[in-house]
């Protein structure tokens, strides 16, 4: 008898279930190792405090009532049940908090896409220090759980979730116009932000600098090379990275970091440094995180935090494709 | 050392435009223009895989291609992918539109009596979104081959179609009404590829802008 289970579900036996042990106990190591308690917060959450993050952080895709009419949601992400846990439990505790977790979280998919809509999300959450180093230290722990997963290949590239909306204001922008660019640069649709800009008035040359600037990605080359756009917005994107990279440099390591302009993230509560994860053996990210300095305060919680999140089954098909190859392109 | 780039190329209309702006470019594409029924080419420091060019965002997205080339209508139809678009290629130019019957107005008529009309399209995403957005209802009716056989039979009031030169149409004796949006081959780009190749994908794409002229 064949009994069907939901399209971008799937079912883990032995073999995959032991490797799949592994590589959690070695990545809860190097959380715990670090000072990062593991918790475990329901998958199903109240779906007016699931809203909370925000943006698109609220596109919980299953939602429900329960027997007495409440409005529940499965959560999409881990970073706003988190904020939640904080705000509740910790409220008068001294920061920072740190915490991690192996979760499974939910989303709607798009058909026949090779999706998954319920998938595990190994992260840190990093609340309550400040901006560089809290941003380096939560960079330090993503770098230590890549070596731990092996993958020697993953790449972190680091943007600015501020710079686009910042400097197309500075353009002169106003909200509709904006909020439409924004989206083609989410997309990378260069030829679209092009006309867009255009039809918006803005100079051809700040159009030309946009979409320059969206391209630039590389070593810490490119910090200088971003500030030959003379913006307040690129100034302050370029100084945000420079601590970082600063930060970085003093100490090992650091040979996996990728600067990059065209970075965007569309959950909407990150601000300043954002990171995504990438890995040559795979075509899609990794994972990614960054600063959401603004989400505590949603949640009656003056406190900046950092974070990231990586995508488990992803980092597996990864890791096997990564030693299919023979221990990367490196 | 890494792979070379995996490059898709799109078969059909735009095969052979998409060819001279490689050969422009400096990829050597003679061996795609010979006879051979292979679908996956090595050349210099590059793979070329050929495939129809509305699967091009599936490989591209996906990442079985570093970069690609396809038609504008095909990333409309599947705006949902999420591929790069880094350049308008210029060529490859044609209009997405809807048609209708020659001198007939079964269209305002559908549109006035019925407060619907019926449309025949390939591209029932594009088809969808322009009527929405111009506040119009429409039943759609998604076909898979020659769509202007549909109103002469009776098969909806007018289509949604590609035209490039406008003697299909003129031949089913259907006229253009309205133009949606005009359509060019694109330089598509996986995002991973673009962040981890990034000085091969920006040359690529440099020779191309060159060589497209724009």
């Amino acid at each position: 008898m064949i009994h069907p289970i939901p399209p971008g579900t799937r079912d883990v036996l032995p073999g995959e279930m032991r490797e799949l042990r592994r590589l959690q106990a070695a990545l809860i190591e190097v959380f715990e190792g670090r000072g990062y308690g593991e918790v475990a917060t329901p998958a199903l959450e109240y779906d007016e405090v699931l809203r909370r993050g925000g943006g698109r952080s609220d596109h919980a895709a299953y939602r429900f009532f329960d027997e007495s009419g409440e409005l529940l949601a499965l959560r999409s992400e881990m970073t706003v049940p988190i904020a939640r846990l904080v705000a509740t439990r910790y409220g008068q505790a001294e920061p920072p908090h740190r915490f991690c977790y192996i979760a499974g979280a939910y989303r709607a998919v798009s058909p026949q896409r090779g999706e998954m809509r319920e998938f595990l999300q190994a992260g840190v959450e990093l609340i309550g220090a400040e901006a560089a180093p809290g941003t380096v230290e939560v960079i330090d722990v993503l770098e230590a759980a890549l070596d731990a997963a092996g993958l020697a290949s993953a790449v972190i590239g680091l943007g600015d979730a501020d710079l686009y909306r910042d400097l197309l204001s500075e353009f002169g922008l106003e909200e509709e116009a904006r909020e439409s660019a924004l989206a083609r640069l989410v997309a990378h649709d260069l030829v679209g932000l092009e006309e867009e800009l255009e039809a918006a008035g803005v100079a051809a040359e700040r159009v030309q600098s946009c979409l320059t600037l969206s391209q630039l990605r590389g070593g810490p080359e490119v910090l200088a090379q971003a500030q030959e756009h003379e913006a307040a917005a690129v100034e302050r994107a370029v100084e945000r990275l420079r601590d970082v990279n600063e930060a970085l440099g003093a100490r090992p390591g650091g040979h996996r970091i990728q600067f990059d302009f065209g970075l965007m993230r569309d959950l909407g509560y990150y601000n300043g440094v954002i990171l995504e994860v990438y890995d040559p053996a795979v075509g899609r990210v990794l994972g990614g995180g960054g600063r959401y300095d603004g989400l505590m305060e949603r949640f009656g919680l003056d406190l900046s935090a950092a974070g990231f999140a990586l995508y488990l089954e992803r980092v597996q098909v990864a890791r096997a494709e990564e030693r299919r190859r023979g221990g990367g392109d490196r | 050392m890494s792979e070379p780039l995996t490059l898709a190329v799109p078969r059909g209309a735009l095969f052979g435009e998409t060819l001279d702006i490689l050969d422009a470019a400096g990829v050597d594409t003679s061996e795609l223009r010979g006879d051979s029924r292979s679908l996956i080419f090595e050349t210099e420091g590059m793979t070329l895989v050929t495939m129809r060019p509305s699967d091009v965002p599936t490989y591209v997205e996906a990442g079985a291609a570093d970069v690609g080339i396809t038609g504008k209508d095909v990333l409309l139809e599947q705006s949902d992918r999420s591929v790069y678009e880094l350049l308008d290629l210029g060529f490859g130019r044609c209009r997405m539109v809807l048609a209708g019957p020659v001198g007939s107005d079964r269209l305002s008529e559908a549109a006035g009596s019925l407060g619907m009309m019926r449309i025949a399209t390939k591209y029932p995403r594009i088809a969808e979104r322009y009527f929405e957005s111009t506040g119009r209802q429409i039943e759609l009716i998604e076909v898979k081959g020659s769509v202007e056989l549909a109103p002469l039979v009776g098969l909806g009031d007018g289509i949604v179609d590609l035209v490039a030169t406008g003697r299909t149409l003129e031949e089913n004796e259907l006229e253009v009404r309205e133009e949606i949006v005009e359509c060019t081959a694109r330089f598509v780009a996986n995002r991973v590829a673009h962040k981890l190749r990034a000085v091969e994908i920006d040359e690529l794409t440099e020779k191309l802008r060159e060589a497209s002229g724009r």
